[in-house]
C-alpha cells in the first residue's frame, strides 16, 4: 500500500450496491424456520416408536410432505447464506475463500435436492 | 485465516517494576503495555506502583502522575481530561474506555492498561488511527444539499427532527466501539465499523441533508455495512453511553424500506 493516500485505501473499490437481498432473505428464511422446526419436532415426538409403515405413510401424505420439503429447502438455503458470511469473515486468502464459498453452495444444493427427492419418492411411491 | 495468535514479534513479555516511594499507604498497581518502535524489542508490560493518596481519581490522573514523576518515556494521548475529546481512549481492565472518565476505584486489583485492541501501535498506548479517520472522511461527514443555504438565516429544522440527532451527535470518535468489534478486527480494511456507521447515520437521518439516497447507496455493501452481526460490543463499551448497534440497525431498516 505504499504511496497511496489513506482515503484511497479506505474507499477501496467502492460500494457493491448489494447486500440487502442477502440480509433480508436470511431473515425471512429464519422466520419461516421457526414454525416449521417446531412442527417437525412435535411430529418426531408424536411418531417416536411408531413402525416403519406408519411413518412412511405419514411422510407420504400431502401436508407433511409439503411441509417437509419446505423445511428442507429453507434449512439449506438459510444454512448456506449463514456459512457464506462465516467464510467471508474468517477466510482471508482470496482463492481459498472463493473455493469454500462455491463448495458450500454446491453442497447445500446437493443435500437439499437429496432430501426433497427422498420425500417426493415416498410421496409418489417410488 | 483470521489470526488468533499474536505474531512472534508482538508477544508481550514482563517488563520493569517501579515501586512506590516509602511511606505510601494506599498503593495501587498499574500494569501498562509498553512498546517502543526504536529499540527492536518485543512489547512488555511494566508495573507502576502509585500512591493513590497523592493522585487524582481517574486512570488518566495516574498515567500523568507516572509520566511526570516516575517514567517520562511513557507515551499516551490526552487532551481535555473530561471525556469530550476522545484522545485518551485505551483498553483499561479489559474494556475500551476513556482514561479520563474511568475511576481507578472502579477497577478491583491491578489496573491493566493496553492500547485499543487490534490497531497498529505507534508507541506504548498510542494506536495508529489513520485508516479509521480515512474511513470517517469516506462517508462525507458534512451537510450536502442541492438547495443553497438561505442567505439570511440558518437551515431550519423542527424540534422533532432535531431530536432524531440525539444519541448520535454526542459521538466523539474516540474509536472505543470500532476497536471492540470482532468484525472490525477481522475485516476493518473494508468494514466501516460502528463509529463510522453511527456517524453515517447521523447524516442520513438529518432532515436538512439532501443526499440521503446517495449516502445509502455508498453504504449498501456486504463489507462496508453488512459485516455488522449485531455483536453489541460497541454499545456495551461506548464511554458516552451511545448505541452504535441501534444506528446500524436503523441503516439496515432504511435499506430495506427503499426497496419494499
Amino acid at each position: 500500500m505504499a504511496l497511496r493516500t489513506p482515503i484511497k485505501i479506505a474507499r477501496g473499490l467502492g460500494s457493491a450496491k448489494d447486500g440487502v437481498h442477502h440480509w433480508w432473505i436470511q431473515r425471512v428464511t429464519a422466520v419461516a424456520l421457526i414454525p416449521l422446526t417446531i412442527w417437525f419436532a412435535f411430529s418426531l415426538a408424536t411418531y417416536a416408536g411408531a413402525d416403519y409403515a406408519t411413518v412412511r405413510a405419514w411422510i407420504g401424505s400431502p401436508l407433511p410432505a409439503v411441509l417437509l420439503i419446505l423445511l428442507i429447502a429453507m434449512t439449506f438455503h438459510h444454512a448456506q447464506l449463514g456459512l457464506q458470511v462465516v467464510i467471508e469473515d474468517y477466510v482471508t486468502a482470496k482463492g481459498v475463500q472463493l473455493a469454500a464459498l462455491i463448495l458450500v453452495k454446491f453442497l447445500a444444493a446437493l443435500l437439499a435436492l437429496v432430501g426433497i427427492f427422498a420425500v417426493l419418492r415416498i410421496a409418489f411411491g417410488g | 485465516m483470521a489470526q488468533f495468535k499474536l505474531p512472534a514479534n508482538s508477544r508481550i513479555g514482563e517488563g520493569k517494576t517501579w515501586s512506590a516511594t516509602d511511606g505510601s499507604k494506599n498503593v495501587k498497581r498499574f500494569r501498562v503495555y509498553r512498546w517502543n518502535p526504536d529499540d527492536g524489542q518485543n512489547p512488555r508490560v511494566d508495573t507502576y506502583e502509585v500512591d493513590m493518596d497523592n493522585c487524582g481519581p481517574m486512570v488518566l490522573d495516574a498515567l500523568i502522575k507516572i509520566k511526570n514523576e516516575v517514567d517520562p518515556s511513557l507515551t499516551f494521548r490526552r487532551s481535555c481530561r473530561e471525556g469530550i475529546c476522545g484522545s485518551c481512549a485505551m483498553n483499561i481492565d479489559g474494556t475500551n474506555t476513556l482514561a479520563c472518565t474511568k475511576a481507578c476505584d472502579d477497577v478491583s486489583g491491578d489496573v491493566r492498561v493496553y492500547p485499543l485492541p487490534h490497531m497498529p501501535v505507534v508507541k506504548d498506548l498510542v494506536p495508529d488511527l489513520t485508516h479509521f479517520y480515512a474511513q470517517y472522511a469516506s462517508i462525507k461527514p458534512w451537510m450536502q444539499t442541492q438547495t443553497p443555504a438561505p442567505p439570511d438565516q440558518e437551515r431550519l429544522q423542527s424540534k422533532e427532527d432535531r431530536a432524531k440527532l440525539d444519541g448520535l451527535y454526542e459521538c466523539i470518535l474516540c474509536a472505543c466501539c470500532s476497536t471492540s468489534c470482532p468484525s472490525y478486527w477481522w475485516n476493518g480494511d473494508r468494514y466501516l465499523g460502528p463509529a463510522i456507521l453511527l456517524q453515517a447515520y447521523r447524516w442520513i437521518v438529518d432532515s436538512r441533508d439532501e443526499q440521503t439516497g446517495e449516502r445509502l447507496d455508498d453504504l449498501e455493501d456486504p463489507f462496508k455495512l453488512y459485516r455488522c452481526h449485531t455483536i453489541m460490543n460497541c454499545t456495551k463499551t461506548c464511554p458516552k453511553g451511545l448505541n452504535p448497534a441501534k444506528a446500524i440497525g436503523e441503516i439496515k431498516k432504511l435499506m430495506l424500506e427503499r426497496r419494499t
